[in-house]
């Protein structure tokens, strides 16, 4: 059957508690009625013909314009290899639809989601708890005007743009070196190699010489130099940011 | 930061004098991912497991709403890690029929191509890992060693190993590389001999079959019921496959069957079957590449779409065959070039959804059997 047979039947069954088919070409649905919900999916189940005996997808849409929340309903025929989808208009400020999953089992899962997401009450479900979110989490983020609570439990959902902060610390040490080394004189050497990145090398680590007996200052020429940039590095930082 | 949450799934439990309440992950290895099955015990015989999801919940359908179409593409490789092309395939097909183009032929067959490609690599990664999670530990990695020339195969093709991005609203990314063809026929010719020294390495095995056969029986109605899609409602004997039975891109020009459970090792729908299903599965995908390979049309790769597209008002779904079954895509638009709305329903959620059902009575060492026979990945679980 094609939706519009579908739909002909439902309303033949339910008159006008099945609203009219939407004319879009894609995937046409019917509004219908929230508190004949079940009886209408009941009926779609078992009517012969009909027998949509696959709910494909039960979810939400927000609609603050409209000052709505839309369920929609994808039903499945596996038997006769055809769908229809229904949909359900509920208020936003208290938004509560008739439980199907006493219809369909695959429909407990789906409307959980749907609690979860966008804060529908499902009467009449058996286990109506957050689903992918913990239990206490603050807000349903699928609704259109969530704001996020700033974290969870001490963990942060924000970080700075590790780029600014490298900027800033290039630019600190930056001045550092040109505050610690004396201008004038010819000291090029000293302040040029280690570049604005001082995280490199980090000055308070000895060289190895007591490890490596063969390691001269010679071959290790980090220490003098890096003291004059010693003061720049953050102290909140490890050297791996 | 010790704060503790009650959580409210301990509500559910109600162990007497004899039975305990033990977590079952979320950090588990035979749990397929980070999920926590709370499990009320009496021994070692399994009275209740509620799984606890949620825990790579990483707001994928609320991303959608904010990046535009082309650009929700990448994050739908990482809903599924596993079969990637087939769920970009998924979104690129709500998008086209939003937009309603139709996409070149060329691009149809290469999107069959990499797609059935990509099921043997997942579906090798979902009989390896079952095998090990039983407890026989070489044939994951002759598994993976299988995957790895997939990975190479697509990496050829697309730059990438796991994360592909390969499809593209209105076609795919990248044409065939010189002498693909080729490579994928050499590699089949070894796939269609290899199975059989797999089947005998370990789906006959007589401890695997063992532990496997009878062991968590779905039947067909609590299959249908639960919403159970893809290989496990194919395990319980339900012959349906949306390549053939709602057939998009290039499925309807070729021939293949769709295996179904039939109980050879037990009953119809236990775990034996929904694995035996994904083994000859492989050979399925195998046959329909040598037949898109042997007939690919020449041509365009991707159809003429705007940058930033902007769909009429409207909405429309799109069923794809993945890798762990159905996996629909419904995509509302206002008519501006972000989505109103992106919605995914998986294969993966809706088969959590059965377990805890199914768990009752069973011993511990089967729950893993059942979850493993699901063929469940937990971000395409939670999203």
């Amino acid at each position: 059957m094609n939706a519009q047979e579908i739909h002909a039947k439902l309303q033949a069954q339910f008159g006008d508690a099945v609203g009219g088919l939407s004319e879009t070409k894609i995937d046409p649905f019917a509004t219908v009625k929230s508190d004949k919900i079940v009886e209408i999916c009941q009926f779609a189940k078992t009517a012969a013909g009909l027998e949509f005996d696959y709910c494909e997808d039960v979810t939400g849409i927000d609609w603050p314009a409209r000052n709505l929340i839309e369920i929609v309903y994808h039903l499945f025929s596996l038997q006769h290899r055809h769908q229809i989808v229904l949909k359900v208009e509920t208020d936003r400020a208290q938004p509560c639809v008739p439980s199907v999953q006493g219809v369909w089992k695959a429909a407990n899962w789906l409307e959980r989601e749907v609690y979860d997401m966008l804060g529908v009450d499902f009467v009449g479900h058996p286990d109506m708890r957050r689903i992918l979110l913990p239990d206490d989490w603050i807000g349903h983020p699928l609704r259109k005007d969530y704001q996020e609570a700033g974290g969870y439990h001490g963990v942060t959902n924000t970080r700075p743009d590790p780029l600014v902060r490298l900027g800033h610390k290039v630019e600190e040490e930056r001045k550092a070196i040109a505050a610690a080394a004396p201008p004038p004189v010819a000291a090029p050497a000293a302040t040029t190699p280690s570049g604005g990145f001082g995280t490199d090398s980090p000055p308070h680590q000895p060289p190895r010489a007591s490890h490596a007996p063969g390691a001269t200052t010679a071959t290790n020429p980090a220490p003098a130099p890096a003291a004059a940039t010693a003061p720049a590095p953050d102290k909140k930082e490890s050297p791996n940011g | 930061m010790a704060e503790t949450v009650e959580r409210r799934i301990l509500g559910r439990m109600s162990p007497s004098d004899e039975e305990i309440v033990i977590n079952f992950g979320p950090q588990h290895p035979s749990t397929h991912g980070v999920i926590d099955f709370v499990t009320q015990t009496n021994g070692e015989i399994i009275r209740r497991s509620i799984p606890d999801i949620g825990y790579l919940h990483r707001g994928l359908e609320k991303i959608g709403e904010s990046v535009g179409y082309p650009g929700f593409m990448p994050f739908t490789d990482r809903l599924d890690y596993l079969a990637a092309m087939l769920a970009n395939e998924g979104y690129a097909m709500a998008v086209e029929r939003l937009l309603k183009i139709d996409i070149p032929p060329r691009a149809k067959y290469l999107r069959a191509i990499a797609g059935e490609l990509c099921r043997i690599s997942n579906h090798w990664v979902a009989v390896g890992t079952m095998a090990s999670d039983i407890g026989a530990s070489t044939p994951l990695t002759h598994a993976l060693r299988e995957r790895e020339a997939i990975n190479d195969l697509l990496e050829e093709l697309c730059g990438a190993r796991l994360t592909f991005n390969y499809a593209r609203i209105g076609g795919v990314s990248f044409d065939a590389p010189e002498g693909w063809r080729e490579k994928i026929l050499r590699y089949l010719d070894h796939l269609e001999s290899y199975i059989q020294e797999w089947d005998r390495l370990i789906s006959l095995n007589q401890i695997y079959v063992k532990r496997l056969a009878n062991v968590a029986v779905i039947s067909r109605t609590q299959a249908i019921d639960y919403g159970l899609c893809g290989p496990n409602l194919r395990g319980s004997g339900i012959s349906w496959d949306t390549r053939r039975d709602l057939p998009y891109g290039a499925y309807p020009d070729f021939q293949f069957e769709v295996p179904v459970g039939q109980g050879k090792m037990g009953a119809v729908g236990d775990c034996w079957d929904r694995y035996a299903v994904r083994v000859l599965e492989i050979l399925e995908s195998a046959k329909i590449v040598r037949q898109a390979l042997a007939r690919l049309p020449e041509g365009e790769i991707v159809a003429k779409v705007s940058r930033k597209p902007k769909p009429e008002p409207g909405e429309a779904m799109a069923r794809v065959e993945s890798a762990r079954g159905e996996m629909c895509y419904y995509v509302v638009s206002d008519g501006s070039e972000n989505a109103y709305r992106v919605r995914v329903r998986t294969g993966s959620f809706m088969a959590m959804g059965i377990i805890e059902e199914m768990s009752h009575g069973l011993m511990i060492a089967d729950l893993i059997a059942l979850i493993a026979s699901l063929d469940v990945v937990a971000p395409e679980i939670d999203r």
